[in-house]
């Protein structure tokens, strides 16, 4: 208890020391500083209190919204605000295959590009493909599980469906699972275990567009159904009959990118493959073809007998059709560097197509037996069957597992009406579509980016799906409800994929030394590929049979139909999805519609005469007794007494996206020996009704009225004579001389220090897939508008392709050159904004909501713009879009736009990118928010910015390294080299650089407004060049 | 009784002395509004609110409520802009211009034309307000005002600056003009009210006067100042249409891009402008029974002008079509060949029968003499006018140099709609001036009168 102990705290030195000062006010609280004694308020205080309450008042009464944002309690690791990250998946749909990678930001998806360590996809994607993340929050798609078309419980679904399932399994009943093709070696081994528990069960694999009979036709020439891998790449010519294979036909992707090798040219490489092209409908291959010719689907037997009898040297009748001998002889010219494909799904015509191209000794070079492709597995007659059994009440229980078949099979009716026998129906589609909502169990699947999936898309090469966002759902992956209900239970399908890949594939591979390695770099790349021996399978002859079977098919009676796949919503399975129903077809450039297309000979001896703004009449055609009433798109190339149809509409359970559009071309679907035949020569009438209808086009003008200022064009025999072929050199009038246009300007040039962005595009390797057009639309958050605004011509595409025709008319008779030549070439010209750097644009906005940046691009201020269009008046690319109305926050858009007006829409936009409000212009920025990234990664790490740091989501689309983007100021760039771009010395900065290439050439050149966009000239492999406009 | 010369017709008939000028003219302000006055006012607060509504659905809704599209950014927005600052070419010619050359018979007119010219500027105010799709904001980011965003500042190479700056100083000197030239009426408005007793009315007319009070040095004072606004307004006659113009010129656009522009659109201003002139005081003549003071003589040489300035107009067109084919730019040649013969070519054929072939017709004395003739004739004209700059504008830029993006035009109720705002608008302050306002120059037209006081007393 001593006191000594005590403690004395002291508030500082002055106490320590007693200052006289410190102990005056000591015992005060607070130190005076000086006041007066009695302050009182004088009448200056009052009103400076008065003042700051009102401001402060008046300020608090214009307080912004809250918006809450809570912050992680403990932050996952991977995940930082505003950055996002990468995962490899896999987009599969219903046969379509593709290698991806997801960014998700903030946890969520917001955009899917191509894996390019696939081998299969090598990083390309499609319009599909990308606008595949929007399905993910589609509004229609199921809450979970629903009993009787009522929310339920998965346990009470489990429940009763084991045992409804045992029930089956113990009177002997059939069970059957149905589906798409099914490429996943896990999958196919969960369902070997569910048929193990139920061994009544058959699985059943159909696709909504069959490729059974080239399976067929390979079995009978191979000895496997199997389908080969085709290398477009080695072919110096290539012969396609029907086969759009650069839009739809088997592996697009895949074979645009091989394509597209052999069409790349330039001066050191003056050599590009030959394509002709044998077709009913302008397809978007036939498009890009050198010689394409048209015939109706009955004169297919009678080309390739032709081309089978030249190749086979033999005498050869003609088959009336264009083109054909040349071809032929081509063919027999480039053996083994040759292809011949078919779009036929008769097994006949396709046996042909391969002793044609074994003939040419195309096997083991552009055609490969040793790499079969899986991703079209499909089986009419299996299906058929299971149709037909289940019409037959044999069938006790069916599942439907991710797959349609009441609309996408052509007996979906009928399949409909039998399901409501059937003791046990069950579907794992994650909307309620037009089977699901025929069940009575739905039991939705996870969207695939939510799911974990393992793919073989060729033989040895496979590749994973992984989530990249939690399910937003109650839905549980198909999978893993086949596993609870055939009892098992381990389920976690996650486990169940690893541990399979574990015991599958770790054990063949070295490279890694145990197997959490091992799956972490499977899983971070995407793909996994197991070295084997490649090994042609041999080809058995059945020429004289083929040959007779093939060529006495089908006899033409009047009109025919083509029904092809919709280039844009496909199969049908994503028509739900705004970005591909806004997509203009690359064609037609029709939105938003179904239609037939009609030639416009056709239309004339109908006597339909649709204007140039889609204004037409429907068609009233009639097949089999059953008819509907599509309008008529009067369409150059249509082979004449043809009519094409796509699939993919007429949906009836779909959501708010396609209700009501177009109608279900399935059921015309015919049959040929025992495989769909999705043409129809027989029995075809057509009438024209009196009932208008109006077509959304996004262009409506349709040649490019000889404008070499915009498209500059030119052959392959001129090219190797004159790499500048085509070219055009626009000269101005100075006072005493003609001059260069660009030579003369008012303005001095702008120098750009640091970085210069440019572009160019490749018309030749560019074949108007639109992948692009939609990435960017993903990527930049571009409103869709919906179809009334696109017929207002309002889309608000950034990047759009303009297709052009040819027309047989003298450009210098305008009127003429107006409408197209009966079967055109084409031409696709991506155009976004140029970033011209005299930008006629700039000077004009009253209020500088466009200005130039330091580094070449043209920006544009939103919240600056005050909309007076003036600067999309002056633009004369024509790329700028002004916001006409609200589109985001709009319930007159919901169902165009869901993106921007529902709560689970919006969670794709981009945070990156502003959405624009109503009454402001926008317009390609060159991904400014990628460029800004780019930079600031460099900056982060203290060095310069390397070349293809920066990509353009259009670039990154396109599968064909059509798009080139980069910094002209820096030498060693891909755009430099590809331009061959040299600096003036004197100005090593100014935007005057020299362009060497010699096909490189700017838009308008002779307006003088300098774009950084640079289009290098279309070449034809054609043997003469044919002037028109 | 008048005395007029032997030579000359005299500008004034009648035989009005001053006292009758004042009779005459003040008599509709003090009166009560006609019945024909409350239809016509009728009529046009009708075309107003209806105008209202479409305007209010514009502001709500957004411009996407117009016909306009991705390559046709102005349509009838612009074309009426265009068109209403034209008619307001007139009045400012007539007071300013004419003044300058001593032209007398401008007097009976000048106060009509100019107030036509400030309504009709007004109407063409609210088109580039309305068009912009964000209103709220545009109207002062176009003006170069202090800001808190650091340097950014209105860009001043863009030629809607310039014609922020045209319209607005030729709108507040017009004002004014008019305004002063008002003065000395409302005075006499006022001291006619004194005397007869009522006394609202003097007040009113007092304030508006300014308490004018008719002395020497006020009179002095009030002509320097005239003079002084002439000058001033003068250039601006020329001036405003031709910024207008740049708003073309100035651009890339074939169709738009001609250096032709300035003289020709000026022309076209003061061609239209008279011709509403003729259209307005055809009828405020008859209906305020005016013949004495805007004779057929001031008709005639109204017409003589605008037989001028039409055919000043048709040499441009066809200068236009000469330099298209002689330049040898396809674009070019193409846009010209587009509004003969493209899908707007009804529009170009309008505007060729309307502004070059029809007002030809006044070469003959007869016709230009004659009222109802005039009448018709100075309708047909305004039509034209208003196609030429819908030739201009839309002609042009749906077919530009992208054929891929070449589109159409056409046009929807609020298209319509807003154009019959600024009728109404315009109708409805032109009745209430003619009601309100002395409709001719009071004071001026007592100066040109030369009349005697002894024949004065005789009568």
């Amino acid at each position: 208890m001593s006191t000594t102990t005590k403690k004395t705290y002291w508030k500082g030195l002055p106490q320590l020391k007693n200052d006289p000062s410190f102990v005056k006010h000591a015992d005060k609280e607070f130190v005076d500083m000086g006041m007066q004694e009695d302050p009182g308020h004088s009448r200056r205080d009052f009103l400076k209190m008065m003042g700051f309450s009102v401001a402060a008042a008046s300020l608090a009464a214009c307080e912004a919204p809250i918006r809450k944002a809570i912050p992680y309690v403990v932050k996952p690791m991977d995940a930082d605000a505003g950055i996002p990250n990468y995962y490899a998946s896999t987009y599969v749909n219903g046969g379509d295959y593709c290698s991806v990678v997801v960014k998700v930001r903030d946890g969520r998806p917001i955009k899917v590009d191509g894996n390019s360590l696939s081998s299969v996809t090598k990083g390309g994607t499609s319009a599909q493909v990308e606008a595949s993340v929007l399905s993910l929050y589609d509004s229609y798609r199921l809450r979970g599980p629903k009993l009787d078309n009522n929310a339920t419980e998965w346990e009470t679904i489990d429940k009763e469906v084991i045992a409804k399932l045992a029930g089956i399994a113990e009177k002997g009943g059939q069970l059957r699972i149905v589906s798409n093709t099914i490429l996943s070696p896990s999958t196919k081994a969960t369902i070997e275990k569910f048929k193990s528990k139920y061994p009544t069960t058959t699985h059943i694999q159909y696709d909504p567009i069959s490729y059974y009979g080239l399976l067929k036709a390979n079995e009978e020439s191979f000895g496997t159904a199997m389908i080969p891998s085709y290398d477009f790449s080695k072919a110096k010519v290539i012969v396609s009959i029907g086969a759009d294979f650069l839009g739809t036909w088997l592996s697009p992707i895949e074979f645009t990118k091989g394509y597209a090798s052999t069409r790349e040219i330039s001066e050191d490489k003056r050599e590009m493959s030959r394509h002709y092209q044998f077709e009913s409908n302008l397809s978007l291959t036939g498009a890009n073809a050198d010689y394409r010719s048209t015939m109706k689907p009955s004169q297919e037997g009678a080309v390739l007998a032709q081309i089978y009898n030249i190749v086979a040297g033999r005498s050869a009748a003609d088959s009336g059709v264009a083109h054909v001998e040349k071809a032929a002889k081509e063919l027999l010219q480039n053996k083994g560097n040759s292809l011949v494909v078919s779009g036929s799904n008769d097994k006949e015509v396709q046996v042909l197509v391969n002793e044609i191209n074994n003939l040419l000794g195309n096997y083991g070079s552009t055609i490969l037996t040793s790499d079969p492709i899986n991703f079209r597995q499909g089986n009419d007659e299996a299906m058929a069957s299971f149709v037909a059994d289940a019409k037959a009440g044999k069938i006790a229980g069916v599942i439907f597992f991710n797959c349609n078949p009441v609309y996408d099979y052509p007996a979906g009716a009928d399949l409909a009406a039998a399901l409501k026998n059937i003791e046990l129906t069950v579907s794992t589609s994650y909307t309620p579509d037009e089977t699901a909502s025929s069940v009575k169990y739905m039991a939705p699947d996870h969207h695939y980016l939510e799911s974990w999936n393992d793919f073989e898309p060729k033989a040895n090469r496979f590749s994973l799906s992984q989530p990249a966002i939690t399910p937003i759902f109650k839905t549980r992956q198909a999978q893993e409800s086949f596993l609870i209900w055939a009892g098992e239970t381990d389920v976690e399908y996650y486990s169940v994929v690893s541990s399979n890949w574990n015991n599958w594939f770790y054990g063949k591979q070295t490279a890694s030394t145990n197997f959490q390695s091992f799956w972490d770099k499977c899983l971070y790349e995407g793909v996994y590929e197991i070295p084997s021996e490649k090994k042609e399978l041999s080809f058995t002859s059945h020429a004289d049979e083929a040959f007779s079977k093939a060529t006495s098919g089908a006899k033409s009676s009047g009109y025919e139909l083509v029904i092809y796949e919709s280039y844009g919503i496909g199969n049908g399975n994503q028509a739900n999805n705004p970005l591909l129903q806004e997509l203009p077809d690359p064609i037609t450039k029709a939105t938003w519609d179904h239609y037939a297309t009609i030639s416009q000979k056709d239309a004339k001896s109908l006597g339909i005469d649709s204007d140039a703004e889609g204004n037409t009449k429907l068609l009233s055609i009639t097949v089999a007794g059953k008819s509907i009433k599509l309008p008529a798109l009067i369409q150059p190339g249509q082979a004449v007494g043809t009519f094409g149809i796509a699939l993919g509409y007429g949906r009836t359970r779909v959501g708010v996206v396609a209700e009501g559009i177009g109608q279900n071309l399935y059921g015309w679907v015919g049959n040929s020996n025992g495989s769909l035949n999705y043409n129809v020569t027989a029995g075809v009438s057509v009438a024209v009704t009196s009932d208008d209808f109006q077509l959304a086009q996004t262009q409506i003008h349709q040649t490019y009225m000889g404008r070499t200022s915009v498209i500059q064009e030119s052959v392959l025999s001129e090219f190797k004579k004159d790499a500048a072929a085509g070219r055009e050199f626009p000269k101005i009038s100075n006072w005493d001389e003609k001059v260069d246009a660009s030579s003369l300007s008012l303005w001095k040039g702008h120098e750009y220090k640091n970085h210069y962005w440019g572009m160019a595009i490749d018309l030749n390797t560019c074949t108007g897939c639109a992948a692009c057009v939609v990435a960017c639309n993903v990527e930049n958050n571009v409103a869709l508008v919906g179809k009334q605004e696109v017929i207002n011509r309002r889309e608000m595409h950034w990047l759009r392709i303009d297709r052009y025709y040819s027309s047989d008319a003298n450009p210098e008779d305008y009127k003429a050159a107006e409408i197209a030549s009966e079967n055109p070439e084409v031409v696709f010209q991506p155009m976004m904004c140029q970033h011209c750097n005299n930008a006629p644009c700039e000077t004009v906005c009253p209020v500088a909501a466009t200005t130039h940046s330091t580094e070449g691009l043209n920006q544009m201020t939103y919240n600056r713009c005050i909309g007076t269009r003036y600067c999309a008046n002056n633009c004369p690319y024509k790329v700028r879009r002004f916001n006409w109305f609200k589109y985001h926050d709009n319930q007159q858009f919901v169902q165009s736009n869901p993106a921007m007006n529902t709560d689970l829409g919006r969670m794709v936009l981009n945070p990156e990118v502003t959405v624009r409000s109503r009454g402001v212009m926008e317009k390609c920025s060159f991904c400014v928010q990628r460029i800004q990234t780019g930079k600031l990664g460099a900056k982060k790490e203290r060095r310069p910015l390397k070349d293809g740091e920066v990509v353009t989501a259009c670039q990154a689309a396109c599968s064909t390294g059509a798009i080139v983007f980069g910094d002209m100021n820096n030498p060693e760039s891909n755009i430099s080299k590809l331009l061959k771009i040299e600096s003036d010395p004197n100005r090593p900065y100014g935007i005057d650089k020299k362009i060497g290439n010699p096909r490189a050439y700017r838009v308008l050149e002779e307006i003088g407004v300098k774009p950084n966009i640079f289009y290098l000239t279309k070449i034809r492999n054609k043997d003469e060049h044919k002037e028109h406009a | 009784m008048q005395v007029t010369s032997s030579i000359r017709e005299p500008l004034i008939t009648g035989g009005k002395t001053v006292r009758d000028v004042s009779e005459d003219i003040s008599r509709q302000v003090e009166g009560k509004p006609t019945q024909l006055w409350w239809i016509a006012m009728g009529i046009s607060l009708t075309l107003l609110g209806f105008g209202f509504y479409c305007l209010c659905t514009l502001l709500w809704e957004g411009v996407g409520v117009w016909g306009l599209n991705k390559t046709v950014g102005w349509a009838w927005d612009i074309t009426n802009f265009v068109w209403w600052v034209g008619i307001g070419h007139a009045g400012t010619l007539i007071s300013a211009i004419l003044l300058l050359f001593r032209q007398k018979w401008r007097m009976s007119i000048n106060r009509a034309a100019e107030a036509m010219t400030i309504f009709a500027v007004i109407c063409a105010a609210t088109f580039p307000f309305a068009h912009m799709g964000r209103l709220w904001l545009g109207f002062y980011w176009v003006f170069p005002l202090p800001n808190t965003w650091g340097s950014l500042w209105a860009n001043f190479n863009s030629p809607l600056l310039w014609d922020v700056f045209a319209i607005s100083t030729y709108f507040s000197v017009s004002l004014v003009f008019w305004y002063m030239g008002l003065i000395p009426d409302f005075a006499v408005i006022r001291d006619r009210a004194v005397r007869q007793g009522h006394q609202l009315r003097a007040n009113i007319y007092n304030f508006l006067s300014f308490g004018w009070d008719g002395a020497a040095r006020t009179w002095s004072r009030y002509e320097s100042v005239a003079l002084i606004l002439a000058g001033l307004s003068t250039p601006l006659v020329l001036s405003v249409h031709t910024i207008v113009s740049m708003d073309f010129a100035t651009s890339v656009v074939p169709g738009w891009h001609a250096t032709i522009f300035p003289p020709y659109f000026v022309a076209g201003a003061i061609f239209s402008g008279f011709a509403m002139v003729l259209t307005l005081l055809i009828i405020t003549r008859k209906v305020f029974k005016l013949e004495d003071y805007i004779t057929i003589y001031h008709i005639e040489l109204m017409n003589i002008v605008i037989i001028i300035t039409g055919s000043i107009v048709g040499i441009a067109y066809i200068t236009e079509f000469f330099i298209a084919w002689y330049g040898q730019v396809p674009a070019e040649q193409y846009a010209f060949f587009n509004r003969m013969q493209g899908p707007y070519w009804w529009a170009y054929w309008s505007m060729m029968t309307c502004n070059v072939i029809s007002p030809q017709l006044f070469w003959f004395k007869k016709i230009r003499t004659n009222i109802v003739a005039t009448f018709v004739l100075s309708i047909i004209v305004n039509i034209g006018m208003w196609f030429e700059r819908f030739v201009i504008i839309v002609t042009s830029i749906h077919r530009d140099y992208v054929p891929s993006s070449w589109s159409m035009f056409h046009p929807t109720i609020y298209d319509m709609g807003e154009y019959i705002f600024t009728f109404g608008l315009f109708f409805s302050a032109f009745l209430l001036f003619a009601k309100f306002f002395p409709v001719i120059n009071m004071a001026e037209v007592k100066s040109i009168i030369k009349s005697s006081s002894e024949v004065k007393q005789k009568h």
